[in-house]
């Protein structure tokens, strides 16, 4: 159990590029914290500040009060699990989970008894004379956990641990990490450019853009009420409509909502399923398209302008290309100046 | 409904290989062949295909020789010499090349390929006459550098190969559990890319056993290595056995490199070194 503390953190790489930018973020015992982002936006580089393996140009990150700033990684309290597993090919299985106990000078029986422990805890009790070359993609992603918790560390870092592996294993899995981090609880910081892991892992989710927090919410909070446009078109799927306020009315090609702020540009959010539709055969809008998901189904409709937006409907049948609708609003927020300035 | 018949996967003869592997082996295999029969024939005149006499008498000749000896004595010392100093400078500063920035890397890096890029025998010309005046012609030492000087390429650009293709998360993922940069290189790095660079070890060994122009030019007349002294011997006596039980005699490392080469190492290792 360890609260993680990361101070105004910057990483300026050689060249001038900024990957980090004054960041700050506290994680309390047991919590886990998913950094999303999309690539560029620093959660890989600011994952590897935690680890030890890149080196701040400012800022501080302390582990449980204490800085660890400078510390290199083999002496931080962290464990880290790579996108690419990154096991010894030249070790089995129990070699790689070993290793790190060997260089803490256990005794032998102690060793083996932690490897056969962690290895029942990730659901791979026997493995270990295996090689690792003769596991499957989701099996060594589960040596590569184990590898870092038998080490029992106060801090759990992953590194888009399932990018590689195909949708079904990624989220067995992803509900294996989240059932073993509880068990365990041990403070998390889980890096994914995957929206739907974040949502589905997360007690809080860091939405990160240019080496900046964009938005720290629980995952309801940051789907729901995103801070920003750039949150609410990251997070999910949601209708970005741009246009004026004029009178305290948003209109835009027959989408109109009432915002009570000054005149001027805005930007309107409305998700699919907050989106009321109702036929309308004199409606400006229409549909342009129905896509059918089973659970439910997708309209595409094309405003008077030519914009086109998505509304959620439970039938598809209901709908067909052509058909003149209605919009209804049911819940949006206006963006001004990459700010909320109300929600409806 | 009806059944239809799903054609088996035809086995089709890649005549093209087949008839380039043949030629390859027999422009490889025939020459080596005659050589073998020359150095077991006491008597084999035109036009007879085989000897009219086998024996081992030209064997009994040059082993009975105290300079053969000596010369593969000192064959085996300057190679395994050679090998280890060219091990200890080189895999250090591959290492360098492979992982670190510093400036006129890349100019550096092509240097070593300079040595080959130009005809050798002036080079060596040239690095005579330092040596004559540092007093190293026709000693051992002087030998050892200047077969040095042969083994910087293969020494250097195969465990560069060898130690860029060493995934970096493997080291990182070894400091993670608690290792320093030290148990890093030796737990991680260098079983990954030790194949590679056991490759790079052999074959400079070999490469060293016959070299020929440097051990020459600089080792005679006080260093005769066994090509030397092949040279000198078919010089003195023009008997196609006597170099053919010499040449025999040369093959021997290529042998066992093959040998040490397939069982330990594993082909792909060279492969790897050249970058495929």
């Amino acid at each position: 159990m360890a609260q993680l503390e990361i101070t105004d953190v910057s990483k300026v790489f050689p060249g001038g590029t900024v990957a980090v930018d004054r960041f700050s973020l506290k994680v309390a015992d047991g919590e886990l914290v998913c950094l999303l982002g999309p690539s560029g936006s620093g959660k890989s580089t600011l994952l590897r500040m935690v680890g030890g393996f890149e080196r701040p140009s400012s800022g501080v990150i302390a582990i449980d009060g204490e800085d660890v700033t400078r510390v290199p990684p083999e002496r931080r309290p962290t464990g880290m699990v790579f996108q690419s597993h990154a096991l010894w090919s030249h070790m089995n299985v129990f070699r790689n989970l070993a290793f790190g106990l060997k260089l803490r000078r256990l005794p032998k029986d102690e060793i083996r008894r932690r490897v056969e422990a962690v290895l029942e805890l990730v659901g791979l009790a026997g493995y270990g004379a295996r090689q690792t070359n003769q596991l499957s993609g989701g099996q060594q992603q589960r040596v590569a956990l184990a590898r870092s918790l038998v080490l029992e560390p106060k801090i759990l870092l992953l590194d888009e641990p399932f990018a590689s592996l195909d949708q079904h294993l990624r989220e067995r899995l992803r509900e294996e990490v989240r059932d073993i981090q509880q068990r365990l609880k041990i403070t998390t910081l889980f890096v994914t450019h995957g929206q739907d892991e974040a949502l589905a892992l997360a007690d809080r989710i860091v939405v990160m853009r240019d080496g900046r927090t964009e938005q720290v919410g629980s995952p309801d909070m940051v789907y729901r009420e995103p801070a920003t446009p750039f949150v609410a078109g990251f997070i999910g799927t949601m209708n970005l409509v741009e246009g004026r306020v004029a009178g305290g009315r948003f209109e835009r090609g027959g989408f109109g909502v009432p915002v009570p702020v000054a005149d001027g540009p805005v930007t309107i959010a409305v998700r699919p399923e907050a989106l009321g539709i109702a036929p309308s055969d004199g409606a400006a809008s229409h549909v342009h398209r129905v896509t059918d998901y089973g659970t439910h189904a997708i309209v595409d409709i094309e405003l008077a302008d030519g914009t086109r937006v998505k509304a959620m409907v439970r039938e598809a049948r209901d709908w067909r290309a052509g058909q003149g609708v209605a919009l209804k609003p049911e819940a949006f927020a206006a963006y001004r100046d990459d700010a909320v300035v109300h929600r409806g | 409904m009806t059944a239809r018949a799903v054609p088996m996967a035809r086995h089709e003869t890649d005549w093209v290989g087949i008839f380039f592997a043949v030629v390859l082996t027999l422009v490889i295999i025939f020459p080596l062949i005659v050589v073998a029969t020359w150095s077991v024939a006491n008597v084999w005149r035109y036009p007879a295909v085989i000897p009219q006499e086998f024996g081992l008498r030209y064997w009994h000749m040059t082993l009975a020789r105290a300079d053969m000896w000596t010369s593969i004595t000192t064959s085996i010392t300057l190679s395994l010499v050679v090998t280890a100093l060219s091990a200890l400078i080189c895999l250090p500063a591959a290492y360098a090349f492979a992982r670190m920035e510093f400036p006129a890397r890349s100019f550096l890096f092509f240097s070593f390929i300079a040595g080959q890029a130009f005809p050798k025998f002036g080079l060596l010309v040239a690095i005579a006459g330092i040596f004559l005046q540092l007093q190293l012609i026709g000693s051992f030492w002087g030998v050892v550098l200047i077969q040095l000087v042969g083994t910087l390429l293969l020494m250097i650009w195969i465990p560069v190969a060898a130690f860029q293709n060493v995934d970096r998360r493997m080291e990182e993922a070894a400091r993670d559990v608690g290792a320093g940069p030290l148990r890093v290189f030796r737990s991680i790095t260098l079983p990954q890319a030790g194949p590679t660079i056991a490759a790079a070890i052999l074959l400079t060994f070999v490469n060293t056993f016959y070299e020929t122009e440097g051990a020459w030019l600089i080792g005679a007349p006080g260093v005769r290595t066994m090509p030397v002294q092949m040279i000198f011997v078919i010089n003195n006596q023009p008997v196609i056995q006597l170099g053919a039980v010499l040449s025999v005699l040369l093959w021997v490392p290529s042998i066992f490199a093959l040998i040490f080469a397939r069982r330990v190492i594993g082909s792909g290792s060279f492969a790897r070194g050249f970058g495929a």
